[in-house]
């Protein structure tokens, strides 16, 4: 017997009301014609012609995306290593500083990791640009997407990797044919976060970027200080449409991937 | 050979990275403020051989913790970083608890659609969900439309800019971190114990408190460690939500560098504050350690 | 292949037979813990060899050595005469069957049982006939298609088995094989195991716990504790001769009697209870000591009167019987309080049960039923 009650049907609903809520009415007052933000004024969708005539913002906007793109890609490869180093690497030098390492930026604030990496830049004389905000997220995703991938590894039936060993594979060549296929998966999630991680990031792109190089999070970050704008609201918007959008599939592509096999075995089991 | 390659890559990453840079503030908190580029002294000076090491580290001092710890401003942004933190965690324990423990109580259908409209607005941008919150708090947000419309006030509230508003951004932005630990800690709870509880004399209120909350217990202690730790340093949501009075030790930290370029002084506040942090986490350790071994 | 005199396969008797496996003085510690204890151990081509014993004996440690996943810390391996110590498990002529079947997830049958074939050195155009061979041998053909998940366990096993053998390895390694099987389906497959290996005249090595599966499938069984071999044998010898108390307790339903021996011409003399006639035995030793004396149940005739000319008879009451179908368990109780256990076969339909709880009868059996052990 499930017991459900009013209790539990009233935090569920008041809880995601107050999760959504705000989302939903930054979404609704895009939408709005007049500049005061919090006056309705009949619907209009000119914030969003005015963002994209609005080349500051789509400039930041390429910025963000090349930075995310290349910073998931290398703290994607990054990451894998080091949680198979974790998982699998069994003991070597500074092994407990290795891992401290890895688990080390997860719990750093970002104010510190932002401000040492910006020292250490300049301690070693590299103007700060895209290059540098790329290294600096690449550092803190990776070790996410290690946690990601060693969480998997970590079930991970080591008797394939050996049953590969024992057919003839190379350790590499095992790791490419055998585990590589399924864990990617949760490889494919550490690249989504690390993106995600990139794309949201301010504290620590505004220590390590430079003049010429504004990402997104800086630019929103500068505008909305001074209040609300409905330029913002659209911006706000499109990004929560863009999320919403690709974790709704990812979701609906897992349940019929899992559904599937669910079918599956239910037949193999009836021979 | 491959394997030693596999080793030092992200090994040699995260040391050039992620040490290094830390070690480099930890040297420049033993530092003195200079009007130069980069702006602090001694600066090391291997011209002079030995001579120059020795130097180097005659002049290096802890000045800079001295000064910390004798100005109040310092200390205050400490204790006061501590105390949002603290509060904001509670409140969100509050609102946490009974969403995961709702959810875990759901039809086995719905959880995992619970669940993904847990997980959604932790992918959507930390930022503009806090930006969304200015609209709202406002003097003439919509909260304020919304109470003076139904007549429940008549003056509208001074929320935003308060410590209030802070709390409020901290309890909603993080609370996915505080429902997904207790959620999964009562959804592995067997319904069959409350049952036991019950048929051996217990009221359900008793069950709860006798039961219930105890196997919840550990996924409590993540969820509030997993707010608590994060938000002690936290930097966007004192700066939009809170107001000029509002002190918290990373916001405190970001002034001190890109306001008065004090170096020095802002890797001194970063050390302490890592300080600070190092018992929180050795504790959520323990505690993610005992679980654990409690599970295998 | 020499045949040994009797025309049967046992090429261990045979002097001249050369092994193919050979473990010299072999050691393997893990930290401080011994998991295998200076073995030495031969074993022939075309064998079907089972390493038998509980939990933590160290026989899969034994295997992976085979295999190449450990490496012995002292002693030697030798594989048709030469040291594997340095060989990688990839190029080793020896492949494993894997005891979760380590069954390629992302792959189909087919593709699983090819994924070594294309790893050899084997021509590109001939494996999908050597797989075709192999899916015909383990009666897979229909499934080629499928993905692991999309066909049964027992299919899954014989997937397992037909890529393990597609190599046509020297040496096939089983870890526990039948282990996630369940009871009829094993029977059925520990014949078809033999008759595969017979078929390919691969030498098999089986891990196993279960003592019944060694015994069927195995042409010599090894019974191993704690990192030592304590004896190697045939299944009958192993079964009717065990060497020690740990054999003859680990295979099937034993009594266990300790008294003092006398021997005489091969007759050893056992008194074991005040007032009991001694037991008398056949046996190997030659001088008077303690012993155990060890008799399988059903070896041991009950009745209801006293039997005439059976060197060993002693009197009790039925305290327990358990009827199992085929056979009935009877625990007798000794005046002394001791039971022994006496096994019959119902191979009548039983209208009235001859005995009955607490019944008096008499236990007899010969003098060559049961074995005198020293260790």
């Amino acid at each position: 017997m499930r017991r459900f009650s009013w209790f539990n049907a009233t935090s569920l609903t008041v809880g995601f009301v107050f999760l959504y809520l705000p989302m939903i009415i930054l979404v609704i007052y895009s939408f709005n014609e007049s500049r005061l933000v919090t006056v309705w004024a009949g619907f209009s969708t000119k914030w969003y012609a005015e963002l994209m005539q609005n080349t500051a913002f789509l400039d930041a906007a390429w910025i963000t995306v090349k930075v995310g793109f290349w910073s998931s890609t290398l703290a994607t490869i990054l990451g894998t290593m080091a949680a198979y180093v974790m998982v699998r690497g069994g003991r070597f030098f500074g092994r407990t500083l290795f891992s401290g390492m890895v688990y080390a930026p997860l719990v750093m604030p970002e104010v510190i990791t932002g401000l040492s990496l910006l020292l250490f830049f300049i301690a070693i004389d590299l103007d700060r640009g895209v290059l540098t905000i790329v290294l600096a997220h690449t550092t803190f995703s990776m070790c996410y997407v290690s946690v990601v991938v060693s969480s998997r590894l970590v079930s991970f039936d080591k008797s394939l990797e050996e049953a590969a060993l024992d057919l003839g594979c190379t350790p590499f060549d095992a790791f490419r044919s055998v585990t590589l296929p399924i864990i990617a998966p949760s490889v494919i999630a550490g690249w989504l976060l690390a993106f995600t991680l990139s794309l949201d990031d301010l504290v620590i792109a505004s220590f390590a970027s430079g003049p010429s190089s504004t990402t997104l999070p800086i630019k929103i970050f500068s505008a909305v200080r001074l209040g609300v704008t409905p330029e913002i609201n659209a911006l706000s918007t499109i990004m929560i449409g863009i999320v919403t959008v690709g974790v709704i599939t990812a979701s609906l592509v897992m349940k019929r991937n899992v559904a599937r096999q669910k079918a599956d075995e239910v037949r193999a089991a009836q021979g | 050979m491959r394997r030693f390659t596999l080793i030092a890559i992200p090994y040699l990453w995260l040391f050039a990275l992620f040490l290094v840079p830390f070690l480099i503030v930890v040297r420049i908190s033993f530092s003195y403020y200079e009007l130069s580029i980069p702006p602090y002294g001694p600066q090391l000076d291997l011209s002079t051989g030995w001579d120059g090491v020795k130097a180097f580290f005659a002049e290096l001092n802890w000045e800079n913790y001295a000064f910390l710890t004798g100005d109040d401003l310092y200390w205050k942004a400490y204790l006061s970083s501590l105390k949002i933190a603290l509060i904001a965690t509670f409140f969100t324990l509050l609102v946490g608890f009974p969403i995961a423990y709702a959810m875990a109580k759901a039809a086995e259908e719905w959880r995992p659609m619970l669940m993904m409209l847990i997980i959604l607005p932790f992918w959507t941008s930390f930022l503009i969900r806090v930006y969304a919150w200015i609209g709202i708090l406002g003097t003439e947000g919509y909260l304020n439309q919304l109470l003076l419309g139904i007549g429940l006030i008549d003056a509208p509230l001074t929320i935003l800019n308060t410590n209030v508003a802070v709390y409020i951004g901290i309890v909603y932005t993080y609370l996915p971190f505080m429902v997904l630990p207790i959620y999964a800690a009562l959804e592995k709870m067997d319904d069959s114990l409350l049952e036991a509880a019950e048929d051996l004399g217990c009221t359900r209120t008793q069950a709860f408190w006798l039961v219930t909350a105890p196997l919840a217990k550990s996924g409590i202690i993540a969820g509030c460690f997993l707010v608590f730790i994060p938000s002690l340093g936290e930097f966007v949501i004192p700066s939009l939500l809170g107001g000029s009075d509002t002190l918290m030790i990373g916001k405190v930290l970001w002034e001190e560098f890109f306001s008065n370029r004090d170096w020095p002084v802002a890797s001194t506040v970063a050390v302490i504050l890592l300080l600070i942090l190092i018992i929180p986490i050795i504790l959520f350790q323990r505690n993610e350690q005992k679980q654990r071994e409690t599970d295998g | 292949m020499a045949q040994s005199p009797q025309d049967v396969f046992a090429p261990w008797e045979d002097a001249t037979e050369k092994p193919l496996i050979r473990f010299r003085n072999v050691t393997k510690n893990f930290g401080d813990f011994t998991a295998i204890d200076d073995l030495t151990l031969d074993i022939y081509a075309k064998e079907f060899f089972a390493l038998l014993g509980p939990s933590g004996c160290g026989k899969t440690t034994l295997m992976r050595m085979l295999a190449g996943f450990e490496k012995p810390t002292t002693g030697t391996i030798e594989l048709d005469g030469k040291d594997i110590a340095n060989v990688p498990p990839n190029q080793r002529a020896v492949n494993m069957m894997f005891q979760s079947y380590a069954l390629f997830p992302h792959l189909s049958v087919y593709e699983n049982i090819a994924f070594g074939l294309k790893r050899s050195d084997m021509d590109k155009a001939d494996i999908p006939a050597r797989v075709d061979e192999m899916l015909r041998l383990t009666r897979l053909q229909k499934f080629a298609k499928r993905k692991p998940h999309q066909i049964s366990g027992g299919q899954r096993q014989r997937v397992a088995l037909a890529r393990s053998l597609a190599k046509a390895p020297k040496l096939l390694l089983l870890d526990e094989p039948l282990g996630a099987l369940d009871k009829k389906l094993r029977h059925e497959t520990q014949f078809e195991l033999m008759d595969i290996q017979e078929k390919t005249g691969t030498t098999f090595v089986i891990v196993t716990h279960d003592q019944e599966e060694a015994m069927t499938v195995a042409s010599r069984v090894a019974v191993m504790d704690a990192g030592v071999i304590v004896q190697v044998a045939t299944p009958d010898r192993i079964y009717e001769n065990p060497n020690s108390v740990y054999v003859a307790d680990f295979i099937g339903e034993v009594n266990f009697i300790e008294g003092h021996a006398a021997v005489v011409d091969g007759v050893a003399t056992i008194s074991w209870a005040e007032g009991q006639p001694p037991i008398r035995a056949k046996t190997d030793l030659s001088a008077d000591t303690q012993c155990t004396y060890a008799v399988r149940p059903e070896k041991i005739t009950i009745t209801q009167d006293e039997p005439q000319d059976r060197p060993n008879k002693i009197k009790g009451a039925v305290l327990d019987i358990a009827y199992l179908g085929n056979i009935s368990t009877y625990h007798v109780e000794l005046p002394d309080g001791k039971v022994i256990k006496a096994q019959t076969a119902n191979d009548r339909r039983i209208a009235r049960r001859s005995f009955t709880w607490e019944d008096t009868v008499w236990l007899s059996w010969t003098d060559t039923a049961g074995v005198v052990l020293t260790a």
